[in-house]
């Protein structure tokens, strides 16, 4: 199977477990984050079952030591908390708030909702803005 | 039931992140293939597509969804340009930090996951529901 079919359907099942779960609904998003009025904590099992898999995933890779196409292991830049992380993810947190969306379940709902890709334009807006400021700058 | 279809859907997800690991030893982070998409990668367009039509196999298996509400258009925009520049800064997103960062145990994730929510949880309390 070819690598663009691979990333389609790899992409497809994700889509699928969005729509699933609820995310791709922004009251549940919410309601999930709503800890100080009525907190839905049902996508914390979305969280959860989402890691837990992840992490499976993870095991199996750092065991076989090669991919499945036989490509060596990544190896991850070291973690760093900087400021830049920091800012970044409360300006994220403040937008996922604001409107109860995120990239990927905005994405996958904006076939049935195409107001969703006023959130997708924005977002493209930022994401180009930081990487071409990033690029001035380093 | 609602608590089920929550687990299962968090259960794709994770095997979607666990798949592309597996199989390219990729990251799952949807706001660097956005990005690798927007720069002409057909792999990563190919993922990106494939994100609606997951949720329309869904929606076609279940007969529909209820219909979903969602926020003003000058607050989507708003939104959606903050989540960018913060998933530009932060170098990833839910799908990259809160999935497959904590996954793989990176402390940078687990203190971007912890902000995300934090912070989102603030929003909603200062903003209320969208509308």
């Amino acid at each position: 199977m070819s690598r663009v079919l691979v990333f389609l359907l790899i992409g497809v099942v994700f889509g699928a477990g969005l729509a699933l779960s609820g995310m791709t609904d922004p009251a549940k998003v919410v309601g999930f984050l709503d800890f100080f009025g009525h907190w839905d904590p049902r996508l914390t099992a979305t969280m959860g079952g989402a890691v837990a898999m992840a992490f499976v995933g993870q095991w199996l890779l750092r065991h076989r030591g090669r991919t499945l196409t036989g490509a060596e292991m990544p190896a991850f830049p070291p973690s760093r908390i900087d400021p830049r992380l920091l800012a970044g993810a409360t300006l994220f947190g403040a937008g996922w708030g604001l409107a109860g969306l995120c990239p990927a379940p905005a994405l996958a709902v904006s076939v049935q909702y195409p107001v969703a890709l006023l959130f997708v334009a924005g977002f493209i807006a930022g994401l180009l803005g930081v990487a071409r400021l990033g690029a001035k700058n380093g | 039931m609602d608590w089920g279809l929550a687990l299962a859907g968090g259960l794709l997800i994770g095997l979607a992140a666990a798949g592309l690991m597996l199989t390219y030893g990729r990251v799952a982070g949807v706001s660097g293939l956005v990005r690798n998409a927007l720069a002409g990668k057909m792999e990563a367009v190919a993922f990106v597509i494939g994100l609606p039509l997951g949720a329309l196999l869904v929606q076609v298996l279940t007969g529909g969804g209820a219909p979903v509400s969602f926020a003003s258009a000058p607050r989507l925009a708003l939104a959606g340009l903050l989540v960018g520049v913060g998933a530009g800064l932060a170098n990833g997103c839910t799908s990259g930090h809160s999935v497959c960062g904590i996954a793989r145990l990176s402390p940078r994730s687990l203190v971007a996951t912890i902000l995300f929510i934090a912070v989102g949880a603030v929003m909603v309390t200062l903003v209320g529901v969208p509308a």
